[in-house]
């Protein structure tokens, strides 16, 4: 951090300056004028706390994505039928049993397994060939998204809330104040709330286990050189499969936030596919830290380009991504 | 051992030397079936009724040409790029937004001779800016990259009402009548795209061969040795997309005086993809690859319904055999269709080849 503000100290004092406007727009009372232009202050916070947590269902996506693809170089076009596939476990397991705790063990388990299905029986056979891996996850993408749609139709699926999640609660961030001077506080759904701080442990566990472990250690090691870590003695294989595993589960887990917030139909693995590709070429390939960057300043602009100029939102997610490759092609907090 | 090595080297330079010099022609031109397949594409109409013609043959050219534009990236450049069906699409929109079209409010109304050249130009435009964001990165991240382009294109193609027309698409685009002739009626339609399809698989085939397709292969091979060569390694690659732009976006305006309409269905993720499928079943190595894939996808496309019915299956599931066929393709062979066809040839090779590389030799 330090080191950043030594080396560009422009744009450290954009960022800065970026960021004391972004929490006095959060904290403050909007002056009148303010919001004659830009319309009411309870619009753009729930802009901000939609894209907030849709960042947070981002990085669950994007972050076993770009685990995989650090450590294995593969990239996985088969990730966005990961996530509908973990979404659909979960809603047929909330569904049959009414537990939605338990739709995220199962969904994690069952998408973990078909992860190391396609690891031992596809991946491995073909090691070191990025594009024939590409082409197969492609193909394995198009037999997933078909066995899906005949498995579970075209129809949308909402995964039920819990009852102790449902309904909003009352945030101490004032929205307005009443003709009578008594300040009007934000409500938000709660179950929102819940996810996008379940998804920030997930990817604190994530830089913990990544930077404080032995099999952390072992990961960081396949990202720099996997070739030198094998010859070290390391039985690479297993490691792989572990991760690939864990990506996957990820994905999975992903399904059923995204399956409870959103809903769930064909069509969705494309769209969570297409995220996740965005968040990380905007984070920087194989970067964990890059993906919770990523997630958050895609599903911020995805959030409130939609309030702001509905027409153009998908425009302006583009366009961070063409900003990204123009001025830093490696992604944000890429080392390489 | 001097002696056998001695002879081998005999052997094998007249081979090579003839090797060049077809290289250096048209490989073609000395191909008997090449000849038989090109007859049998002129006198079509002859043979196949209206629906053949146009669903089957006409759009086996279209989508082949768009494939085309994506083999000559892969095949030549290297660089795997999704979004060639995204440049065809706009192309087509930009025709329906220039001509004249049922959406009297989007369309400016010119003629087919100034629409469609300005689509063109604006299709290359296009796909050229695509391409100098994707020459920033290699390998893999150029696939998602495109992809990435193509997607948002999509969903804005969704989103935007004022130019695109949002999820309905513009209708009734009209198609070009002059000379006397409706060149949208299927006899003239089927011969103006053959006549740009072949066009475009003997342009890409002639700069495969010229100075700048060299280039771009020594690129593809090599790009830092090219680099210190004193080769623009970028310019040569943005140079091939601009190529590819203007071949993607040519099938693009057939497409859309084909269907007579556009919408965003027809520039969705899973159609990008589909090109990539025809491109990489029929082959990439050369330009005949994706035509034979655009044949075997419009094929087991019009087909496989019936076909699945026949056999006691459920028809909807034609995606899941294009999917399987595709894996297929992908384990056995790295070079489509043309790969297979021709590992078969070698394995036939050993009983016929030898005497006759004897008699090259006496």
């Amino acid at each position: 951090m330090t080191r950043f503000v030594e080396r560009h100290p422009a744009w450290a004092l954009i960022v800065i300056i970026a960021v004391a406007v972004v929490l006095w727009l959060i904290f403050a009372v909007w002056p009148p004028g303010l919001e004659d232009a830009i319309g009411r202050k309870r619009v753009f916070l729930n802009a901000v706390f939609n894209g907030i947590t849709l960042g947070g269902l981002y990085f669950l996506v994007a972050s076993g994505f770009t685990l995989i693809f650090g450590l294995m170089r593969n990239v996985n076009l088969a990730h966005g039928s990961l996530y509908l596939f973990g979404g659909y476990v979960g809603y047929a397991i909330s569904a049959s049993t009414g537990s939605w705790i338990l739709a995220f063990i199962v969904a994690f388990i069952l998408t973990a397994l078909v992860g190391i299905l396609l690891q031992v029986l596809v991946f491995r056979r073909m090691e070191g060939q990025d594009l024939r891996q590409t082409m197969v996850t492609i193909g394995l993408s198009i037999v997933f998204a078909d066995l899906m749609l005949w498995a579970c139709g075209g129809d949308f699926y909402q995964i039920q809330t819990p009852s102790w999640l449902i309904g909003p609660v009352e945030l101490p961030l004032i929205t307005a104040l009443k003709s009578s001077g008594e300040p009007v506080y934000l409500r938000y759904p709660l179950v929102r709330l819940v996810i996008f701080l379940a998804s920030v442990i997930i990817g604190i566990a994530m830089w913990l286990a990544l930077n404080r472990t032995r099999i952390g250690m072992i990961i960081r090691a396949g990202v720099d050189d996997r070739d030198i870590l094998a010859a070290t003695g390391v039985r690479i294989q297993i490691v792989f499969v572990l991760v690939f595993a864990l990506g996957a589960g990820l994905a999975g887990i992903a399904g059923v936030v995204g399956g409870t917030f959103q809903s769930l139909s064909p069509g969705e693995d494309i769209r969570f596919l297409l995220a996740s590709l965005v968040v990380v070429i905007v984070g920087g390939m194989g970067s964990i830290p890059g993906a919770a960057l990523g997630a958050l300043i895609i599903g911020l602009a995805e959030q409130l380009g939609s309030v702001y100029i509905p027409t153009y939102a998908i425009v302006v997610t583009f366009l961070i991504m063409v900003l990204v490759l123009a001025l830093r092609p490696q992604g944000l907090l890429a080392r390489r | 051992m001097s002696v056998t090595h001695d002879t081998r080297i005999q052997i094998r330079s007249p081979a090579s030397s003839a090797q060049r010099q077809a290289a250096r022609g048209w490989p073609d031109l000395n191909n008997p079936a090449a000849w038989i397949v090109a007859v049998i594409l002129l006198i079509m109409p002859l043979i196949a009724n209206g629906f053949f013609l146009i669903e089957i043959f006409a759009t086996t050219l279209m989508l082949g040409t768009i494939a085309l534009s994506l083999m000559f990236l892969a095949g030549y450049g290297g660089m795997v790029s999704l979004m060639q069906l995204t440049i065809a699409g706009f192309a087509a929109y930009m025709v329906a937004v220039f001509g004249t079209s049922d959406n009297a409010n989007i369309s400016l109304g010119w003629p087919w001779w100034l629409a469609v050249p300005t689509a063109l130009t604006l299709a290359t435009i296009f796909g050229t800016f695509g391409g100098a964001l994707a020459v920033r990165t290699e390998g893999i991240y150029t696939i998602m990259i495109t992809l990435a382009i193509g997607a948002a294109f999509y969903y804005f193609t969704n989103q935007n009402w004022a130019i695109f027309n949002g999820h309905t698409g513009i209708n009734n685009v009209a198609t070009p009548h002059f000379w006397g002739v409706n060149w949208r009626s299927d006899i003239p339609f089927y011969y103006v795209v053959l006549a740009i399809a072949a066009l475009c698989y003997f342009g890409v085939d002639y700069i495969s061969r010229a100075p700048f397709g060299l280039a771009l292969q020594g690129v593809r091979d090599n790009p830092r040795r090219m680099a210190a060569l004193g080769f623009n390694v970028n310019a040569h690659r943005v140079a091939a997309y601009a190529v590819a732009s203007f071949i993607a976006g040519l099938a693009g305006v057939l497409q859309v005086w084909n269907y007579r309409q556009i919408s965003p269905g027809s520039v969705s993720v899973g159609a990008c993809i589909d090109i990539l499928i025809i491109a990489i079943v029929g082959g990439i190595t050369r330009p005949i690859g994706p035509y034979i894939g655009a044949l075997v996808f419009v094929l087991l496309r019009t087909f496989a319904l019936d076909f699945l019915v026949k056999i006691g299956l459920d028809g909807n599931r034609f995606r899941l055999l294009i999917g399987l066929g595709f894996l297929a393709i992908v384990f056995w062979s790295s070079d489509g269709v043309i790969g297979l066809w021709q590992r078969w040839r070698r394995s036939q090779r050993p009983q016929s080849d030898r005497p006759n590389g004897g008699r090259g030799h006496g």
